[in-house]
């Protein structure tokens, strides 16, 4: 490479040129903006991504969390820091308030979890503070129904994304044109995979919850996928909690992220973990095993 | 990639799947994914009950890509889903496009930014409609290289017959649209013959199997390496102390190479200044080239806006309201003379009215109708519009981002053409 960037990979460099050309079009062309972070490393390449595309400027962009109450502690301290040292404006909105406030019913039973919730929480939000694009961390290589979407993607004025009927979206050119209340979701990391996320962290230093590091904790087993053991979670008769090395391949809510047996304490081990893994970062997800279409029914109803 | 364009075999190859309906694309990509072993023991077992609670009987490969609930229900792809996969020779980023006419626009989308197309051709059928369709697109848009998969050999028989006949076929449709680099592969999808691994049943067939092939093509990607191009997305002000006159133009490198120093114009406004410095998060660069994001800041203190370009003073592009071009017409109501629409050119925006259609194509024989010039959807025609002010621009062939556009219908606010700039 010619210029001084440090970046020993060319595909990488094209993929951060791209997420920084599409975060510039997204400040560019909407008038509230949010971005979504959830704390988990996604979330966090994003603002990495959204400090080179503005520097020396500050981030034109309110980060903001839809939170289930059901956090590592950790992530919490870790975006509270992250937004206190970039100097960006934090929204949290919570899960619970809507359930008092009657507008989702809460999940009872084992595998009851908020993560659906959100959707609902984040709708509201969107409402109330009239934001007219939520940047979000998905990324194609994630799930099925991500595959098909688009960088700009449209929701209509219930919030829904409609499949079927996508705008066309030619070479780099965004059309984020939109009727009052409705409102755009925007992935500018469509094009990277787990492992592009990972080796990007590594080439760029960026520094990530100790929780995706290896640690300490209490799982238990479900169904094959180990799952992180709180007070607040209901165990099966068969289900046993046992502490052992593990650590977090993704982070979201704790009812549904899966945690993976893993002794890696850098990120060059947990790279070399992940390019010999036979199964996807959401085969941990409980949220999408619950059924053939559970991310594409989720998307349209105005999940992340 | 290098200066001159040429990639290096690491860089990353985008290419796209197309072809009529049914024709394999779908499979084709499954079974690339299943037998390079790229497909996740998760992402398999879902394939494998999805399969049967669809009453597949037997392993269906395009399950991996068709992952919409109305995609499998029906069995055709809708819209594109994108893949990655990688190899030790390279990495991939495939837009698994729909066959059917009424998804064009969706193939358009995988295609637009696609370095090679795959064309499938089922065997026992040869050339379509929408073979031609998708090629005729594929050269429109610029594709370079091009693969013709003869596909679905097991159906024939692996008859080297058929296999030729075919080949001779896509031989006049490769002369009229022009297409420079193009390869004919025959496989199974289904079977996977000559995918990952050679075909014992073609022994007749001693070319490259389709992996093999994609690894090692050499891609020249269509960046503009000559010409300096900088379209402006938004301007960069920190109003902080500490960088209290700064003042920096965002954007992608559209064309050519940048250094500090550069003598350049602003468009539309023609004024003259000095490149002072190119910005990453802190870094200066000393140079930067075609493709890079970067933040450029002015010796002299100019108006510039989004929308705005820097270019070479000695090397400026075309300034003009009156644009001739070839559009792909995505939407059910019929383009019309005198119809108004929005038109993005870069980051700039613009009125623009339709003024006269020359001509639509006539896809089946590659032939302009200057007769019946009602654009429906999925049709192509060249047209010429007046915009509401100058726009500056290339020829698509010169610089595929200076010399693209969308149009806009301002009441529904869709994407209703795909614009290339002759
Ligand atoms: N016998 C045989 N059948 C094939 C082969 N490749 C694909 N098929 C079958 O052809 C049908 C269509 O395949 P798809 O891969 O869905 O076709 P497609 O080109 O993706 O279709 P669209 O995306 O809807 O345009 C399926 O039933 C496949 O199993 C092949 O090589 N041999
Ligand atoms: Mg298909």
């Amino acid at each position: 490479m010619k210029n001084q960037i440090n970046i020993s990979d060319e595909h990488l460099k094209e993929l951060e040129d791209e997420a920084i050309f599409v975060m510039r079009e997204v400040a560019a062309q909407f008038e509230k903006k949010v971005l979504l972070f959830s704390g988990g490393k996604d979330s966090i390449v994003l603002v990495h991504l959204a400090r080179k595309a503005f520097w020396p400027a500050r981030i034109p962009f309110t980060l903001m969390h839809i939170d289930t109450g059901h956090n590592f502690e950790e992530t919490l301290k870790f975006r509270d820091d992250l937004a206190k040292e970039f100097g960006a404006e934090l929204i949290v909105k919570y899960v619970q308030d809507s359930i008092d406030k009657g507008r989702v019913v809460e999940e009872l039973g084992v595998n009851a979890s908020r993560n659906k919730a959100q959707s609902v929480t984040l709708l509201d939000a969107v409402e109330e503070l009239q934001i007219d694009v939520a940047i979000g961390g998905g990324r194609r290589d994630e799930e099925k129904a991500r595959a098909k979407e688009r960088f700009f993607s449209h929701r209509n004025e219930f919030g829904q994304w409609d499949p079927k009927n996508q705008r066309p979206e030619l070479w780099n050119i965004f059309n984020g044109r939109k009727h009052s209340g409705e409102h755009f979701r925007v992935f500018p990391i469509s094009n990277w995979t787990e492992l592009d996320v990972w080796q990007y962290i590594l080439n760029e230093n960026i520094k990530l919850p100790e929780l995706y590091y290896t640690h300490k904790r209490k799982i238990f087993n479900r169904n094959g996928v180990y799952l992180a053991w709180a007070p607040f979670m209901q165990l099966k008769p068969n289900e046993e909690v046992f502490e052992t090395d593990v650590r977090c391949r993704t982070i979201g809510d704790i009812t549904c992220t899966g945690v993976t047996l893993s002794k890696a304490d850098s990120l060059e081990e947990i790279i070399a973990e992940i390019a010999a893994t036979r199964v996807t970062e959401r085969g941990g997800r409980y949220d999408d095993k619950r059924s053939e279409a559970a991310m594409e029914d989720r998307k349209k109803e105005g999940y992340f | 990639m290098g200066i001159n364009g040429k990639s290096t075999n690491k860089s990353l190859l985008r290419f796209t799947t197309a072809g009529s309906v049914d024709d394999g694309k779908s499979t084709l990509i499954g079974r690339l994914l299943y037998d390079s072993k790229s497909i996740f023991e998760d992402q398999m077992e879902h394939i494998v009950q999805s399969g049967k609670r669809l009453g597949r009987e037997e392993l269906d490969l395009s399950l991996l890509t068709d992952g919409l609930r109305a995609e499998r229900e029906q069995g055709i792809t809708i819209d594109v889903a994108y893949r990655y996969f990688a190899t030790p020779a390279r990495k991939f980023i495939i837009a698994d496009t729909p066959g059917h006419i009424q998804y064009t626009r969706n193939m358009v989308t995988g295609a637009s930014t696609a370095d090679l197309a795959v064309i499938l051709i089922d065997a026992r059928k040869g050339v379509l409609e929408q073979t031609i369709r998708h090629s005729y697109i594929a050269s429109l848009l610029d594709i370079r290289h091009t693969i013709f998969c003869i596909n679905k050999m097991d159906m024939v028989d692996w008859s080297e017959k058929v296999f030729t006949k075919i080949k001779e076929e896509l031989g006049l449709l490769i002369n009229k649209l022009n297409i420079s680099d193009a390869h004919f592969i025959p496989l199974s999808a289904k079977y996977g013959d000559n995918v990952v691994d050679r075909s014992e049943n073609m022994k007749w067939y001693n070319g490259k199997t389709f992996l093999g092939l994609i690894e090692t093509i050499e891609i020249r990607k269509n960046k503009n390496p000559e010409n300096q191009r900088f379209p402006v997305q938004t301007i960069i002000r920190p109003h902080t102390t500490e960088f209290h006159d700064y003042r920096g133009y965002a954007g992608r490198i559209a064309g050519g190479v940048f250094r500090p120093g550069d003598e350049i114009t602003v468009l539309p406004s023609l004024r003259k200044s000095k490149i002072k410095s190119i910005d990453v998060l802190g870094k200066t660069l000393s140079e930067s080239i075609a493709g890079d994001s970067v933040a450029i800041s002015l010796e002299d203190e100019i108006d510039i806006s989004r929308g705005d370009m820097l270019v070479a003073s000695n090397d400026i592009p075309v300034i003009s309201q009156d644009i001739k071009l070839m559009i792909c017409w995505f939407n059910e109501r019929p383009m019309k003379v005198g119809g108004k629409y929005l038109i993005r050119l870069n980051s700039n925006e613009s009125g623009g009215i339709i003024k006269n259609i020359s001509y639509r194509m006539n896809i089946n024989t590659l032939e302009h109708d200057f007769e019946n010039t009602t654009v429906n959807m999925n049709d192509i025609a060249e047209i010429t519009i007046k915009t509401s002010k100058p726009l500056f621009f290339d020829s698509y062939k010169k610089n595929n981002i200076t010399g693209s556009m969308i149009f806009v219908d301002e009441g529904t606010n869709e994407t209703v053409a795909a614009g290339m700039i002759l």
